[in-house]
């Protein structure tokens, strides 16, 4: 028995006590470690401003039927198609083609005649070919990313080459008066 | 550190008596014992730490000149070519000491790799050089994005946009990173930070690689343990001599690049301002990077791992994933080296299968680096493709089978045996 009281601080209440305290007090460090790590990371993250920046309003009116424009939206390029009657026939006879990322046209527009997407291939980011005059569009009549060599068709959807999906169709609403806010 | 040198200045006496910097200096740069049968391919790590001390010194002076902002950046660069004093002579320092670096460090890599310098005791100083390298390549390619132009801007996009393709927080990752919703001006100051940042974090390993190099002693070319002082030579002034004849060469060089053909190792795309708007229509990296580039698009689109996840009814591992997976396990794999060679015998020299496969690597290495300096079409598709498997299998299966069946040449009883045996 006298051993026992001799090495007693080795197992009791002493000795759970100060192993306590220890783990306390480093779950506690550890705690806030964690908890002050998340203001830094997240101070990375998108800013107000840029938040802020996050939404544009574009006057469709001028755009004639078959041609396109490219606006600026989140530092990234939209491409806005008025689309002809045969490109919107295209689309929609594709919808039962077997696709790398089946979508029906008509889930991509809010309108048959505007094709709204973010002009980023969904490869590496690139900015595929077919908006200006001239330029290649690929084998299914859409788009073409000459980084990597995939062909988006009439309605922005990958059909050939590396792209995993099809181009992103962002947050859009028509505002009436021939206007549409993207964001 | 067991025995202080005796200094006659009182000063210096002074000083070490209080902080022993200069018997630390006497003994690890003045009397430190190396091998005195090692030749030229032992200069490359002195050579390396010389371009990294130019590499801080210009980058500094150019920070001072430099502002990092998408409407200001470019021009700043152009105003430093053009307005500053000596302004093109620091760039096109910065600029090329980047490629020297990395000449310089790929044969320092190398030759640990033919003369077994990653074996025992010396793993750990291996882990310390990979460490190097990854840390050199995530401040060059943040350093090449600073200029601003369009190879800056695409090499950005492309390279940050591999994170989406980790599954499910990939997108979230990669609008962290930009700190925006494509690479733009936050994206652009804090590669700015990072990039100034880096270089002195590689300066601190730096000086724990050769602290390590310093307590297990320089490896050699016939790989044996040194056994008597006879084996050895001092540092100095055997290889202060032998790195001077070794740095004046390589300066020669180097300045041949930059007085002669300073874009040499350049993209022209570069010089033209960064446009969000326009691709280029071949984006390429730095020629450094292509190897690596050539590994992440050799994975094809209906490989087997992506095979095997979309039967099972869903798509985990896209080629997209695969390919980033591959290209950091190709640097990766160089920490397992030392446990993945399994024989005792260090240098390839007396290794005859070793050393044929490694000039087989040497060689799949440009080759991969010639394949990704080319669009992935046609015949590099698939040059790419064998390259890449080559690469691993060189690693996972060639280096541990060979290093358990192959027999080795008898090795030399020492270092100074054969030498003696010729003066005999």
């Amino acid at each position: 028995m006298a051993d026992e009281v001799q090495t007693s601080d080795a197992d009791d209440g002493e000795s759970s006590r100060r192993d306590f305290l220890y783990l306390a007090t480093l779950g506690a460090g550890a705690g806030l470690g964690v908890a002050f790590a998340v203001p830094l990371i997240d101070s990375m993250n998108p800013a107000a401003d840029v938040l802020a920046l996050s939404s544009i309003e574009v006057d469709l009116s001028p755009i004639e039927e078959g041609q396109a424009i490219t606006v600026k939206w989140r530092g990234k390029p939209v491409f806005i198609r008025h689309r002809t009657a045969a490109e919107i026939q295209t689309a929609r006879a594709d919808d039962a083609v077997d696709l790398p990322d089946p979508q029906a046209d008509a889930d991509r527009v809010q309108q048959p005649e505007w094709l709204i997407m973010v002009g980023v291939c969904t490869h590496l980011g690139c900015i595929p070919l077919g908006q200006k005059t001239g330029d290649p569009h690929g084998e299914f009549g859409g788009w073409f990313c000459p980084c990597h060599g995939s062909h988006y068709d009439t309605s922005g959807r990958i059909r050939k080459g590396p792209a995993p999906h099809n181009l992103t169709v962002p947050h859009y609403t028509f505002l009436g008066g021939g206007v549409v806010r993207i964001g | 550190m067991t025995t202080r040198t005796e200094f006659k200045n009182p000063l210096i006496r002074w000083v070490d008596d209080r902080l022993p910097v200069f018997t630390y200096l006497d003994h690890e740069y003045n009397q430190f014992p190396m091998p005195k049968n090692l030749n030229y391919w032992w200069n490359f790590g002195a050579l390396a730490s010389v371009v990294l001390v130019l590499m801080l010194v210009t980058g500094i002076l150019l920070a001072m000149q430099y502002t990092p902002h998408v409407d200001y950046a470019f021009e700043s660069v152009e105003r430093i070519m053009r307005d500053v004093n000596y302004g093109w002579l620091l760039r096109y320092l910065h600029m090329n000491g980047a490629s020297m670096f990395f000449i310089v460090v790929f044969i320092h890599l190398f030759r640990g790799m033919y003369y077994g310098s990653y074996k025992t005791p010396r793993e750990l100083l291996w882990i310390l050089g990979v460490v190097i390298v990854l840390l050199m390549m995530a401040t060059s390619f943040m350093g090449y994005v600073l200029p601003w132009g369009q190879m800056s801007f695409w090499g950005a996009t492309v390279i940050t946009n591999l994170f989406s393709a980790i599954p499910w927080v990939g997108d979230s990752i990669v609008t962290w990173l930009w700190g925006g919703f494509s690479v733009d001006n936050p994206t652009l100051n804090r590669f700015y930070a990072l990039h100034f940042l880096l270089p002195f974090v590689i300066f601190a390993v730096v000086a724990l690689h050769v602290v390590a190099v310093h307590i297990t002693g320089s490896n050699n070319p016939k790989g044996i343990d040194v056994q008597v002082p006879r084996d050895t030579v001092p540092f100095h002034p055997y290889f202060t001599a032998k790195d001077s004849v070794g740095l004046v060469a390589f300066l020669l060089f180097f300045a041949a690049v930059v007085f002669f053909d300073p874009n040499l190792f350049g993209e022209p795309d570069n010089y033209i301002k960064a446009d969000p708007l326009q691709t280029p229509t071949h984006i390429v990296p730095e020629w450094y990077f292509l190897p690596f580039y050539a590994i992440l698009r050799a994975v094809p689109d209906n490989f087997i791992g992506g095979w095997v996840t979309s039967w099972m009814g869903f798509t985990f591992i896209s080629a997209k994933l695969a390919g980033v997976i591959a290209m950091f396990a190709s640097i990766m794999v160089l920490f397992a080296l030392p446990w993945l060679d399994r024989s005792n015998v260090r240098s390839a020299r007396y290794r005859p299968i070793h050393n044929v496969l490694f000039w087989f690597f040497v060689f799949d290495c440009f080759v991969l680096g010639w394949v990704g300096a080319n669009p992935a079409e046609g015949m590099f598709v698939w040059i790419g493709r064998i390259g890449t498997v080559w690469y691993f299998a060189h690693f996972l299966v060639f280096i541990p089978l060979v290093s358990m069946i192959e027999t080795p040449r008898p090795l030399p009883a020492s270092i100074s045996e054969p030498v003696l045996k010729e003066k005999a």
